[in-house]
């Protein structure tokens, strides 16, 4: 099973131009600003529009051909859509949220609604059968949404922005989520602008920009070679090259602690977020296991946050408030303990 | 102070005398009538067979008409909120115009093109010996054409404020736009539905102007119940404040009945 993607579409000022394929089993990052055209990319893929040339099949048989005028039209595409506001049914309960794929096929309803219990359960939701969509947190939402788009076994899942409207804690249940519905039968694409999720939960990333990719790779290939304003911000997000055992990150003589992560032994690229590092003058007690003394190398006082980079032994970028920044009186080349949660450490396979 | 009147003392004075006076406006020629009502005579004119007749074809025309504007009026909403068909605007102004020409003038333009001698109804006449005027369909006719656009607009507003989102991820869910509509888009529409039948139905059941211009003044086809006070007024003014009164309870019960529903729909509210 392989999609195929060849279309031309103009969406206002943006004229959407890209080629690629999907193969079952894999699943595709789309990257890239706003307005970029990710979503007008998703809308072509499902059928709810029309490319204006090129072609879009699966697996040799045309969904959307501009040329001879052959249109699948979406209920009758085996592709599933999350939508990044989840768009559930306002006046339907959870169960009947998740059922309505199926009764829509033609399901008999005690049937779909058994079949609706099973994909409720897979996402660990089964408590919510009942509830009305209104009485969901996002989290609960994006479940369900999941849920309702797994149900009717599709063999493409197109995924708008999944993370983008969750608080930190559902971000984190939704990437377990995420991934678990990955399936050697079924291709799947994710529109995210978090490059972060691009890099660990993609096998390959389209980076796209005013509507034509720049740049196709994994995400160590991307790594290695940026050639895009998206991935040059990924280097923002710091990446270290190093060696993973269990929750141990070692790089050179140093070590780091790394959160929850179902990545095997061996070489990794580990990424860490400017934002998620504290300075401190003196050595912090408590929590956070992963810290480490260093030096201050450069301040850049030019956006709306300090900008600080550190020396040895990580020499990475580090983003604080200019609050925070005067309480440290610090400044370059003196000595300070900068320290990182374990959890906001990101692995990803080099 | 108390607290409500510390909450009160925030709106402007201006305000609150102008909305008292907007008040006592509304109120007074209700409680005006309800003084000058015989009372005592109600059940009289309940008894009365040409009051009776009115009544009663007021009410079956004006729930006939209010199901014919559901059943033409939410497709043509549809249309009007959802399709891309060029001149959008200016079919819209076609349909709603009978909404705003005075009442009179509608029934002339009925009259033109469905009576006796009218472009359609000179037609009907000859091929069907088919002749509206002064029947009960076209009281009916009449109601619909100048309350349906209530409903049109109504609906059309709660159909342009309905997710597409929702609608798009249904038909990726594998619905097919029927589907769509009926299970997903409807249910999301029925309270500007309710609404807007509920201002047709308020409209049709006071038509006057239209329906005396093209439809007539025949008791028990034409004369319905605003056209039975107007005409008691000259004869019996007794029997033109029953009949008043009467109208005034009818509507008052669907107001009752329908509270907070229809009004939030009408507002945008909900």
């Amino acid at each position: 099973m392989t999609l195929s993607v060849d279309v031309r579409r103009r969406i206002g000022s943006t004229k959407l131009d890209v080629a690629f394929t999907v193969e079952a089993g894999e699943t595709v990052a789309v990257v890239g600003p706003n307005g970029a055209g990710k979503t007008s990319l998703l809308r072509t893929i499902a059928g709810l529009s029309a490319a204006d040339e090129g072609q879009v099949t699966w697996s040799g048989s045309a969904w959307d051909d501009a040329a001879s005028g052959a249109f699948v039209p979406p209920e009758q595409r085996p592709v599933s859509y999350v939508f990044q506001d989840h768009a559930l049914i306002p006046h339907l309960n959870v169960l009947n949220n998740v059922a309505f794929g199926l009764r829509a096929r033609g399901v008999r309803r005690r049937v779909a609604r058994e079949q609706a219990l099973v994909a409720l359960n897979m996402v660990g939701g089964l408590e919510l059968a009942d509830r009305m969509p209104s009485e969901l947190s996002g989290g609960e939402s994006q479940s369900v949404a999941i849920a309702r788009a797994l149900v009717a076994e599709p063999e493409l899942m197109l995924f708008d922005e999944p993370f983008a409207a969750l608080d930190a804690s559902a971000r984190a249940h939704a990437r377990r989520l995420f991934s678990s519905t990955k399936d050697t039968s079924r291709a799947q694409i994710l529109v995210t602008h978090d490059a972060v999720d691009a890099l660990t939960l993609a096998d390959r990333i389209i980076a796209l920009e005013s509507g034509s990719i720049v740049q196709v790779g994994t995400p160590s290939e991307l790594l290695a070679t940026p050639r895009s304003h998206f991935v040059a911000e990924i280097l923002g997000f710091n990446p270290l090259s190093g060696e993973l055992h269990g929750d141990q990150l070692s790089m050179g003589a140093m070590s780091l602690t790394v959160g929850a992560h179902e990545v095997p032994d061996g070489n990794v690229i580990a990424i860490i977020r400017p934002r998620s590092v504290s300075l401190h003058r003196v050595r912090p007690e408590g929590s956070p296991r992963n810290v480490w003394s260093t030096s201050i190398e450069a301040v850049d006082r030019t956006s709306d946050r300090v900008r600080v980079q550190l020396g040895a032994p990580f020499q990475i970028a580090v983003e604080v408030t200019p609050a925070g920044f005067e309480a440290l009186a610090i400044d370059v080349g003196e000595d300070l303990w900068a320290s990182v949660k374990a959890s906001e450490i990101a692995v990803h396979p080099a | 102070m108390s607290k409500r009147q510390r909450d009160e003392a925030q709106i402007p004075i201006v305000l609150s005398v102008l909305g008292i006076l907007a008040v006592v406006f509304f109120v007074l020629p209700l409680v005006a009538l309800a003084i000058r009502v015989p009372w005592s005579s109600l059940f009289d004119a309940l008894g009365n067979d040409a009051t009776v007749e009115a009544l009663v074809l007021s009410v079956v025309t004006s729930l006939v008409t209010t199901s014919l504007a559901v059943i033409l009026g939410v497709p043509l909403a549809w249309l009007l909120a959802r399709s891309t068909m060029p001149g959008r605007q200016i079919v819209r102004g076609l349909c709603t115009l009978s909404m705003v020409l005075p009442p009179v003038v509608a029934g002339v333009a009925l009259l033109a093109s469905l009576g006796r001698r009218g472009v359609v109804g000179q037609v009907l006449d000859d091929w069907f010996g088919l002749r509206l005027p002064f029947t009960m369909p076209a009281v009916i006719i009449a109601q619909l054409f100048v309350a349906m656009p209530f409903l049109v607009l109504t609906v059309e507003s709660g159909f342009a404020r309905a997710s597409t989102n929702v609608e798009d991820a249904a038909r990726t869910l594998g619905a097919s736009p029927w589907y769509v509509f009926s299970r997903v888009t409807l249910p999301a529409t029925r309270p500007a539905i309710v609404a807007g039948a509920v201002l047709t139905w308020a409209r049709a059941l006071g038509e006057f102007g239209a329906t005396i211009t093209f439809a007539g003044n025949f008791p028990g086809a034409t004369r319905t119940l605003p056209i039975a006070t107007y005409l008691a007024l000259e004869t019996n003014v007794d029997d033109a404040l029953l009949i008043s009164m009467l109208m005034v309870i009818l509507s008052l019960i669907i107001l009752v009945a329908l509270r907070g529903r229809w009004v939030g729909a009408i507002g945008g509210v909900r």
